[in-house]
């Protein structure tokens, strides 16, 4: 193990911690653009958190301990998830601890978190939120799964890692299952991540939210952790996809600091465009009722087991 | 080094005396039994003295286990001086018997500590007698397990199913319990029927019934077949696969709670044993459509116990129903390892029979656990039922601070060892396409995604569980009184606990024992691990998990937040009442109940359920919402069967008529038929 892939690790631990804030706000500000409002600025996330680290929590009486602790694990998961997944270089040592199927049970730990938190103070609409959450997530999770299944099939790894490297290494041809695999990722991705169709991270409307149902008890510093946490999970999951479906650029096993640089610039070029992306399908769909949910992530999962059906066809055609 | 030394032969002394050690623990294990008789009604003596010493025994058990599985010793015989005559008792240790001892060392010392804390006196059955059936069960367990012949075998399981009916059945007095207990002993002797009858088939007109000739013995495929199919009815009826699990949701929620927990954490596991005896060790794995049926009743009753699981209100039968989930993932990691068996693939098969056996390994020490939280639950409440719970982290600490723990592991998330095991199996899923059959290999994807779908959903029931139980506010104003467990039920659920915490950390310990199981079954053990540190059970390059490093990383990234936040953020904590919306007058009756949390598995999967829902009219005045849900295999095929039984009943009873003369007379003919039948042949 090489000194300067722990260096690598940091950096990029690092850099996940301290842009998942803008990219948030950038999602941000390309919906206020398509839907003709004026935005706010793009370090609008940055002050918000600055506020929250400032303030008194107002902490509801009869809260455990559980209740307090809650952020701060959530937060170490999404951080330990930043530096498994390869968003600029894969010489990533942390990365062998844990593979895609870990990542899965990585996020499922910060949602059970978060879902027991909700119900620790009692009041209906915390419980309303993690009942939601927790259908949302065991939804989402086979879906995910199958996309890691098909990028497997493709790749022959479930380490991150090495299927960017393997990936840089043969590229093959473009399989038609990874489109399916894409869209899949990309409905997994919307409602893990508490956007639209699924949820509104803006509403503050009783009846439609999952994610603000949860932290409704929240305030102050706890507040700020979980929005932070939830905008490195957002980040992540983006970073997830480059990884899986657009990985070129990234800086693959015993590259130079002149690499590294170049794949920094890719990423940011790269998630600019998938934040603008994010935000055109925001714009352009419209938030399902709570039972249409359950529709719409069994169809990311039929896409994907299409993939995964597709791929298996197609192999066995080429080898008889 | 002198340590290496000193552990070196320990582990020597030990193993040359291994099966003769194992022998001395069961048999002190009876004689604990015998020693409950001698003041049956203290509760000191029997639970407080005895119990304790059971648990030691357990211990030993364990530690023995490990070292003959750690010594990777070949398999020791020996017939015993009992039996009947020209038909002695067999017995044989070897490595697939040791992981299971081990398994009921482990689970049992725990158990054994809680149960030493739990029996009051004056709770039905006298102390002295569960102290007996108690140890005769736990020694009966070990029995099957080393039992080298198929009428030692059936003696021992037999012992165990009796034993425990009378544990199942100790507060007789409430006919719920004496219902649960008669439909538990009808399904375990209907279970040991086919047990007998598979053993029947796979001596194969040899007349021996030592498991040596039965693995010698040539069948047809027919025949293997059948001797096959009698040991997954007669296993699966006591493992509760489905359909044959309709006594575990009435008969775990009436046991006491160490017993509960012994029936679903040990007895379960015993059926694990049994078809894994009979499927590897006696029939060799012949054919790879054993694999298909067990995977698929294996996938099923995966998803079935998850979402019947997710829509119970009592909390004990929540649990039996997630047995039931667990012994499918179980199945179908054994169904997985014969297809590769069968298919030739000796790699992948002992991945996915070690994901099988460690499942079954965590599975007896998360339920176990959970059970026994139940209990203290039951006995500092007196409530079983979820919507009459609430708030207890705030009154039992310990209990709800360990219950956590044994959630988050059978929920399968990392770091815990419920994620290990599910891990290795989904690996297992993975390694699928490279099989022979390209039917198959279409299909199986579809079986991983059932697989994924039944884990995600058992988090969505443990936090159901958990939630309901110990957060939130107390749904009833007595719950402010609850007391926290005494400190041997402490005890017994730390031990548990950090059997669950050390598996998921340094889960090639686990793997290494697995190993020597699959090595003896398949010939082959999953890779070896590339560093103490991680796991790769087939090649560093395709997957790695390492769950030290994991919990590492979470607790130091967890410190160094918290003491970063505390020199940015100087706000002080204030204590106010939770926002109320503006409306103060809610209370602690407007949380989520049991039945609202599974209200959306309901609305999802409602073509799983028989549903009676009774909903309140606006012009009630005392309006109440109550929702019956009933499982549709009782309609479907345990009725119909239930009711041509009683008709055959009815039409020869006739032959019941009260007169000791007419049966001696009609034994009497039969007997003669017998004869005849015989010398005509």
């Amino acid at each position: 193990m090489r000194g300067i892939a722990f260096v690598w690790q940091f950096g990029e631990v690092v850099l996940a911690i301290a842009l998942a804030p803008l990219f948030a706000g950038w999602i941000g500000q390309c919906r206020a653009w398509m839907q003709n409002r004026s935005s706010p600025p793009l370090t609008q996330q940055y002050r918000m958190l600055r506020k929250l680290f400032n303030k008194d929590v107002a902490l509801a009486d009869n809260a455990s301990r559980l209740f307090r602790t809650a952020p701060y694990v959530l937060f170490a998961s999404m951080v330990l998830a930043a530096a498994i997944i390869p968003s600029v270089v894969t010489d990533l040592p942390f990365a062998r601890a844990a593979d895609a199927i870990a990542l899965i049970g990585l996020f499922a730990t910060a949602r059970v978190f978060q879902a027991l938190a909700a119900m620790d103070i009692g009041t209906s609409f915390g419980t309303m939120g993690a009942r939601r959450e927790m259908m949302v997530g065991f939804l989402a999770e086979p879906a995910l799964f199958m996309v890691f299944f098909n990028a497997f099939l493709l790749f022959g790894s479930t380490a991150l890692t090495s299927l960017v490297d393997n990936y840089a290494t043969h590229p093959s041809v473009i399989d038609p299952s990874v489109i399916f695999a894409g869209i899949a990722f990309v409905m997994v991705l919307l409602a893990e991540n508490a956007r639209i169709p699924i949820d509104n991270p803006a509403t503050h409307l009783e009846l439609t939210m999952i994610h603000e149902a949860m932290v409704l008890e929240y305030s102050a510093r706890h507040l700020a952790l979980v929005e932070w946490a939830s905008s490195v999970k957002l980040f992540n999951y983006a970073c997830i996809g480059i990884a899986l479906f657009l990985p070129w650029g990234i800086a693959i096993h015993g590259a130079n600091i002149r690499a590294v640089l170049i794949a920094l610039a890719v990423l940011v070029v790269k998630l600019a465009f998938c934040g603008a992306g994010l935000a055109l399908i925001e714009s352009l769909s419209a938030k399902l009722r709570i039972f249409r949910a359950p529709e719409f992530l069994a169809m990311a999962f039929l896409i994907a087991v299409l993939g995964l059906l597709v791929h298996l066809l197609l192999g066995a055609n080429t080898s008889a | 080094m002198n340590f290496h030394i000193w552990a070196t032969s320990a582990i020597n002394i030990i193993s040359t005396h291994e099966l003769s050690s194992v022998m001395t623990v069961v048999a002190c294990w009876l004689v604990l039994a015998i020693a409950c008789l001698v003041r049956p009604h203290s509760i000191r003596y029997v639970a407080r003295f005895l119990f304790p010493l059971g648990a030691l025994a357990c211990v030993a058990m364990s530690c023995l286990a490990a070292a003959i599985l750690l010594s990777g010793q070949s398999p020791e015989v020996a017939t015993l001086a009992l039996g009947l005559p020209d038909l002695p008792f067999h017995v044989r240790l070897d490595a697939l018997s040791a992981f299971f001892l081990m398994l009921l060392g482990l689970a049992g010392a725990g158990i054994s500590t809680f149960a030493a804390g739990y029996f009051r006196s004056g709770e039905g059955t006298a102390p002295g007698l569960l102290g007996l059936q108690y140890h005769v069960f736990l020694a009966s367990m070990a029995v099957v397990m080393l039992a080298d012949d198929a009428y030692l075998f059936m003696v021992a399981w037999e012992t165990m199913a009796l034993t425990s009916y009378f544990l199942v059945t100790s507060q007789h007095r409430i006919p719920e319990i004496r219902r649960a207990g008669f439909l538990y002993l009808l399904m375990a002797h209907l279970g040991a029927v086919c047990i007998l009858l598979s053993f029947g088939v796979m001596q194969g007109g040899s007349w021996q019934f030592t498991f040596d000739a039965m693995r010698n013995a040539t069948l047809t495929p027919f025949w293997a077949t059948a001797a096959f199919t009698l040991a997954l009815l007669g296993f699966g009826a006591k493992a509760g696969l489905v359909p044959m699990h309709v006594w575990l949701p009435e008969a775990h929620p009436a046991a006491p709670s160490p017993v509960s927990a012994m029936m679903s954490g040990l007895m379960l596991k015993t059926a694990v044993y049994g078809l894994l005896r009979i499927a590897f060790d006696l029939l060799h794995v012949q054919f790879w459509q054993w694999g298909v049926v067990l995977l698929v009743l294996g996938l099923f009753s995966g998803l079935f116990g998850a979402i019947f699981a997710a829509v119970q209100t009592d909390m004990k039968r929540l649990l039996a129903y997630s047995s039931i989930e667990n012994v499918g993932l179980i199945f179908t990691a054994i169904g997985l390892s014969i297809l590769f068996a069968a298919s030739h693939m000796p790699l992948y098969g002992a991945l996915a029979l070690a994901a099988a056996l460690i499942h079954a390994l965590n599975h007896s020490l998360f339920k176990s656990m959970l059970f026994l939280a139940t209990g203290s639950v039951l006995h500092a409440t007196r409530q079983r039922s979820l919507g009459k719970l609430g708030g207890l982290i705030r009154f039992m600490p310990w209990v709800a601070t360990l219950a956590l723990i044994g959630t988050l592991a059978i929920a399968g998330l990392p770091p815990l060892n419920g994620f290990v095991s599910e891990w290795l199996l989904l690996q297992a899923f993975l390694s699928t396409p490279q099989l022979p059959h390209a039917f198959v290999n279409m299909l199986i994807p579809l079986g991983a995604a059932a697989l994924a779908l039944t884990v995600a959903l058992a988090a969505y029931v443990m936090v159901k569980f958990y939630g309901v139980i110990f957060l939130g506010q107390p749904r009833e104003a007595s719950l402010k009184e609850a007391h926290d467990a005494n400190w041997l039920e402490r005890i017994g659920l730390c031990w548990l606990a950090v059997g669950c915490v050390v598996i998921g950390v340094q889960p090639q310990l686990a793997l290494k024992a697995a190993g020597r199981a699959t090595g003896m079954l398949l010939g082959q053990a999953v890779a070896p691990p590339p560093s103490i540190w991680r796991i790769a059970p087939i090649s560093s390059e395709q997957a790695s998990y390492s769950g030290s490093i994991f919990l590492a990383v979470i607790l130091s990234v967890v410190a160094i937040t918290f003491l970063a936040v505390r020199l940015v953020a100087h706000g002080r904590v204030r204590r106010t009442a939770a926002w109320d919306c503006g409306y103060p007058w809610q209370n602690s009756r407007m949380q989520d109940t049991a039945e609202g949390f599974g209200q959306p598995i309901r609305h999802m999967f409602d073509s799983f359920f028989k549903m009676e829902r009774d909903l309140p009219l606006p012009t009630d005045i005392r309006p109440r919402y109550r929702i019956h849900i009933e499982d549709r295999f009782w309609s479907a095929l345990y009725q119909p069967v239930a009711a041509v039984v009683q008709r055959l009943a009815d039409a020869i009873s006739f032959l019941q008529g009260g007169r000791l003369a007419f049966y001696l007379l009609s034994s009497f003919l039969t007997l003669l038929a017998l004869l005849v039948l015989v010398l005509w042949q």
